[in-house]
């Protein structure tokens, strides 16, 4: 470490040095310096939000809606949602009390850890998994603790695993399926047996199903159904991936009276409330955004095919994602580690993907590929990496 | 499985069997025979591109053409409809609800030729009473595309 490096990181705090820096920093820097990249390396969708959607939003304002909102959350959003709720899950929540509207589902991370968290908390959570869930644990001053899930058990998390990891500073277990970034799926039998652990060693169970909508040839299954584990378990969803709205940062938590107002106390002094447009955006699609919702399953379960198939056929192994938008196939035939091949990608044909180690060390072998991207671009990326492919045969 | 074959192709009619095949997780014969049966069947009646031709720079002129017509014993609008679109000037024709009966789209080199089409074709038809010409000025959208092309992608090349 040079001295510059040394006082810089004296001046930052301990808490926020303790997360590593993002290991791919160097691959950020170099593909912004390259022209004509086709990504697979983007985690949202190719839609632009639905208009009809986007057009409440416009209206809104045009009608003056432009002040906070209730710290949490306009009461007709809240409404809707645990009526929604209601309808999908069959799960009664007092919209008054047990819903709380946040700035994304990252935010909404961000409470719960902040909110259940005490120095020395270790949270139980998969490797790989997505990239904020080990951050936010650090940051309130806890201990992530990996749970590796395997290609050869598709990514899913094992009960038994769970359950020799915890320890008497287990508090919670976090989960995120539909998975970004394996795109696996947790079958009802698994969560049941994850449910159990979780209630018999008296555990909290937070789970993120921001893509609960995205998943194909099977049926959602949400932890907070389970028996007797809705006020066991902090539901964090939003509306980012389902209706296309990424950029609109609105999210949801739903869990016990105790839990939401221990959230919405950080939240009313750190946020305030989340945008106001946004979630005149966000009733808009609740009010009538099934349907877009529906289309675009279907879309991307086409391209989701296409993905899988081209990939196997260039000769890389893939296990079969039944949710999310990413393929997370195994590059271990080329000889490359994950960095190695993703940057050798980008720089010899333009090709954006994720190394599998942006999310732990279990992401070793993989690489993230999003099929959230035209056909024509999917194909023509599947073309360049057939010619890498062969160019690098061992 | 035929529905979904079909909504595929209205997207893209180039889109070849074996594509589809996968975006369906089904054989290619399968494909290719349930598309064939719906060309016999008249199901899938033409695959059609659609251009915009004021990039091509191209004179053409359409009208929408909104005719009165009297209904006639036994054939109701069907007969008077037939006269008119057995021009191939008439490229739609619709029977509509409202203050008019039928909707024709007409294109021709000019105005002019749409015009004497109009006047000398269509109008002297028995039992067209009115036709009033409307000529198309701009086109923005066409069957669900924006003519000035699809919203530009915004999107970060990398989000983890």
């Amino acid at each position: 470490m040079n001295n510059d490096e040394d006082k810089n990181n004296r001046l930052i705090s301990n808490r926020t040095n303790a997360i590593a820096p993002s290991g791919i920093r160097k691959f950020f820097d170099l593909l912004g310096s390259i022209d004509g990249v086709i990504s697979l390396g983007v985690g949202e969708p190719d839609y632009s939000t639905p208009w009809h959607i986007r057009e409440a939003a416009i209206y809104s304002m045009e009608k003056g809606y432009t002040m906070y909102t209730s710290n949490s959350g306009i009461p007709e959003l809240r409404q809707r949602l645990a009526e929604e709720l209601k309808n999908r899950y069959k799960l009664e929540y007092d919209w008054q009390s047990e819903l709380l509207i946040t700035v994304g589902v990252s935010e909404a991370l961000d409470l719960t850890m902040r909110a259940v968290i005490n120095p020395g908390d270790e949270v139980i959570m998969t490797d790989p998994a997505y990239v904020a869930y080990d951050a936010s644990v650090i940051l309130s001053g806890g201990i992530p603790v990996r749970v590796p899930t395997v290609e050869e058990k598709s990514f899913e998390l094992d009960a038994a695993e769970v359950e020799t990891r915890i320890t008497k500073k287990t508090k919670a277990i976090l989960l995120g399926y539909p998975s970004n970034p394996t795109g696996a799926v947790m079958p009802r039998e698994k969560l049941v047996k994850i449910a159990e652990v979780a209630r018999k060693h008296n555990v909290l169970m937070i789970v993120d199903e921001i893509y609960s909508h995205l998943v194909y040839g099977m049926g959602h299954t949400c932890m907070a159904t389970l028996p007797d584990m809705q006020y066991n378990t902090i539901l964090l969803s939003g509306f980012s991936k389902s209706y296309a709205m990424t950029g609109w940062r609105v999210g949801y938590a739903a869990a016990s009276k105790d839990i939401i107002a221990a959230m919405t106390k950080i939240h009313q002094y750190t946020i305030m409330c989340a945008p106001t447009m946004a979630q005149v955006a966000a009733i808009e699609a609740l009010k009538s955004g099934q349907d877009d919702v529906m289309e675009m399953v279907e879309d991307y379960n086409r391209r989701r095919l296409v993905m899988v198939n081209g990939l196997r056929e260039i000769g890389l192994s893939c296990f079969e994602p039944k949710g999310a938008f990413y393929a997370f196939p195994s590059i271990k035939s080329s000889g490359m580690s994950s960095e190695e091949f993703a940057e050798k990608l980008l720089v010899e044909e333009k090709v954006a993907v994720v190394p599998g180690t942006a999310f732990g060390k279990c992401g070793e072998g993989y690489i993230r590929c999003c099929y959230a991207t035209s056909l024509k671009e999917i194909k023509e990326a599947l073309e360049r990496m057939k010619r890498f492919l062969d160019r690098h045969k061992a | 499985m035929l529905k979904k074959i079909l909504k595929i192709l209205e997207e893209d009619s180039r889109i070849a069997p074996e594509q589809i095949a996968t975006m369906l997780g089904i054989s290619e014969d399968e494909v290719s025979s349930i598309i064939k049966k719906a060309e016999d069947d008249g199901k899938i009646l033409k695959y059609k591109t659609l251009i915009n031709w004021d990039k091509v720079n191209d004179e053409h002129v359409w009208a929408l053409i909104e005719v009165q017509v009297s209904p006639q014993r036994d054939t109701g609008y069907d007969a008077i409809a037939e006269k008119i679109y057995r021009f191939p000037q008439a490229r739609s024709v619709y029977l509509m609800s409202g203050a008019y009966d039928l909707a024709v789209l007409v294109m021709g080199k000019s105005m002019h030729e749409i015009a004497d089409f109009v006047g000398q074709k269509l109008s002297p038809i028995e039992g067209v009473r009115a036709a009033a010409t409307h000529f198309i000025m701009k086109r923005y959208k066409e069957d669900g595309v924006i003519m000035n092309g699809p919203e530009e992608v915004k999107r970060q090349p990398v989000i983890l």
